[in-house]
């Protein structure tokens, strides 16, 4: 190494350049950056990212499309209507990525190498919940380009459908935070995976992403009318124009009573906003102070 | 020149476990202090004290001017940290890593993938700098990791036990690097169970058992504290032990420890090289036949175990090292 001696002492000599305390976008960017980098080299993630939602809409287009009716147009008709539905479950899965991998990460060295460094304090959070909506952006479009092979269509132009991914997007991002918050909590990757799945496939079930929930025995059709996952469904089946794909040879106003049975059905846009809103006011702060109470140690 | 490093009274206490008891201590600008001690001693809960990682419950300390306590942001401007469990993101290549480390000490982003590439350079990494950190050997990982705490030329460096597990080779390379960074003007705080390791890069030594400094001083220093130099002879008979002892007694200055079984003598002495030419004449003279003769020098291993009444290193402390890593 004696050749890294003569190099050391040309190089590490002089300039010491002024080094300031980032900003929290900078290095928000910065640690969100690594981590697309790491879910480009852990084959798990990739595909949980790109194959998962491609099954997902396949499976449940074709499967419980058989439920539908027998006809041809009936299923494509509920391949249409589910489409909604599977965009937001799927979108909800992507935010339990940052409890795994916040809970992955609070257990490798790396952390203590960002705490050395002049970085803004909350910029590991920033940096893992932006990353979600990255990775929700590219699920989405895998997503829609399937479901437009088979035979799902946006009925009321881009504006709208922009709308629909955005209030998505949003409410994946405020759930981020509340996953980061139990990744730091739970400290056990497995862990936080097992019990995102024990949360997430009822609430994503009991309600209106796969069957009309207004058909629910009451006590699941009163919750699944105020799970904001229905509202979220809701308003994209709306902004997307597939409301009415379901075959059921009603009207046009009497899918709309009967689907927004619910005082937040029928305002599904301010009522998932606010949602979202509670949901950051709530654990953004509660996340920030479990980073710094898991880093203190 | 002031002080790059200072801490006063140091104290971190886990439940009952009083992992640090008082600690203080100073690096002289453009010095090395060597922080000497067994595993679980109270050494690297020190550093992550002094590098913001943990806070202590009481005591103070300043590094490069700032405090620790009031200002850790200024604190990590200033600092570069290279650790026991290297802190490298495995799923990130080399150059990945040291990209990163630069934009979050707010290098441009030219600037950083130029310094990036210079210290792969220096670090002989730029071979495997495109590759997962994940596929890097020990010490492949320390030396991008040491790599890493040298992205933004930091005037005070500390460094964890950075050749623990490391084989002699990449031992004796961590060793000319952190050489060099002294010889640039660098401060560096370096933990170290390896004695030898203190002895050779520090220029002061802080010898830390049971979270508490038991001495200070130089190495030289240290070893005077254990005694001065002792003459070793190895006699060829186990017959003439009884002569020989007798020559020792007039060349030495103290009493003869005798072994028969490995016919060693040992005699502390004065008159170093002198005393030894003394001896090596009487036993010509006496036709004792010899087959070895020395002056010894207490080593920093002798004056760890007169200090701390036990072994710097030992199997014990290793296997409890690697559960309480596996613990943390």
């Amino acid at each position: 190494m004696t050749d890294v001696r003569t190099r050391l002492s040309s190089t590490t000599a002089d300039d010491s350049q002024e080094i300031r305390t980032g900003s929290l976008i900078g290095d928000g960017l910065t640690v969100a950056r690594r981590n697309l980098i790491k879910i480009r080299r852990v084959p798990d993630l990739l595909i949980f990212t790109t194959l998962q939602p491609i099954m997902f809409v396949l499976l449940f287009g074709y499967v419980f499309g058989a439920l539908a009716g027998s006809g041809a147009s009936v299923q494509s008709g509920y391949r249409e209507f589910m489409m909604a539905g599977i965009f937001t479950q799927t979108i909800i899965f992507g935010a339990t990525i940052t409890g795994y991998m916040m809970a992955e990460d609070m257990q490798k060295g790396v952390i203590d190498r960002f705490r050395t460094l002049p970085m803004h304090p909350s910029a590991v959070l920033l940096g893992r919940t932006l990353t979600d909506v990255v990775n929700n952006v590219v699920v989405l479009v895998v997503m829609s380009v399937t479901g437009l092979i088979i035979g799902w269509r946006i009925h009321h132009g881009a504006l709208h459908a922009l709308w629909a991914y955005l209030l998505m997007l949003l409410f994946a991002y405020a759930l981020s935070w509340v996953f980061a918050y139990v990744g730091l909590r739970v400290r056990s990757p497995e862990v936080v995976n097992n019990a995102s799945f024990m949360i997430i496939f009822p609430v994503t079930f009991i309600a209106n992403t796969f069957v009309p929930s207004q058909n629910m025995p009451v006590v699941l059709k009163q919750i699944a009318g105020w799970n904001p996952v229905s509202t979220i469904t809701q308003s994209a089946r709306e902004n997307f124009g597939n409301l009415y794909a379901l075959k059921s040879g009603q009207t046009h106003a009497a899918v709309d009573k009967q689907t927004a049975y619910t005082w937040a059905l029928q305002h599904p846009d301010l009522y998932t906003l606010s949602w979202t809103a509670v949901l950051l006011a709530v654990f953004l702060p509660f996340a920030t102070a479990a980073y710094k109470k898991a880093v203190a140690k | 020149m002031g002080d790059a490093v200072t801490a006063d009274g140091l104290v971190k206490h886990y439940k009952d476990v009083k992992a640090v008891d008082g600690v203080s201590l100073r690096v002289p600008e453009g010095s090395v202090l060597g922080v000497l001690g067994p595993n679980g001693a109270g050494k690297t809960t020190t550093v992550r004290m002094l590098t913001t990682l943990i806070r202590p419950d009481a005591g103070a300390a300043t590094v490069a001017g700032a405090d620790v306590l009031r200002d850790p942001q200024a604190v990590r401007r200033s600092i570069g940290v290279s650790g026991q469990y290297a802190a490298v993101d495995e799923y990130l290549s080399g150059r990945e890593n040291l990209e990163m480390v630069a934009r979050l000490y707010h290098l441009p982003a030219k600037e950083a993938k130029a310094r990036a590439r210079e210290l792969l350079r220096q670090f002989r990494l730029d071979d495997a700098a495109n590759r997962p950190a994940k596929t890097y050997s020990g010490g492949m990982r320390r030396r991008l990791d040491l790599a890493g705490a040298l992205v933004a030329r930091p005037p005070v460096i500390f460094l964890d036990e950075p050749t623990t597990g490391l084989d002699p080779r990449s031992r004796g390379d961590m060793w000319d690097v952190i050489n060099d960074l002294v010889g640039q003007g660098t401060s560096v705080l370096l933990t170290t169970q390896y004695l030898e390791e203190a002895d050779r890069l520090a220029d002061n030594i802080v010898v830390i058992d049971h979270g508490r400094i038991i001495a200070e001083g130089t190495a030289d220093e240290l070893k005077a504290q254990v005694g001065g130099e002792r003459l070793e002879i190895t006699v060829a008979e186990a017959e003439r032990i009884a002569d020989a002892t007798r020559v020792l007694e007039v060349v030495g200055s103290g009493t003869v420890e005798a072994d028969r079984h490995t016919r060693r003598l040992i005699v502390p002495v004065t008159g170093g090289t002198q005393s030894l030419l003394q001896a090596v004449r009487a036993f010509d003279e006496q036709a004792i036949a010899v087959q070895d003769i020395g002056i010894r020098r207490p080593t920093l291993d002798d004056a760890f175990l007169s200090l701390t009444g036990h072994k710097a290193v030992s199997d014990e402390a290793d296997d409890f090292e690697q559960l309480a890593g596996q613990a943390s």
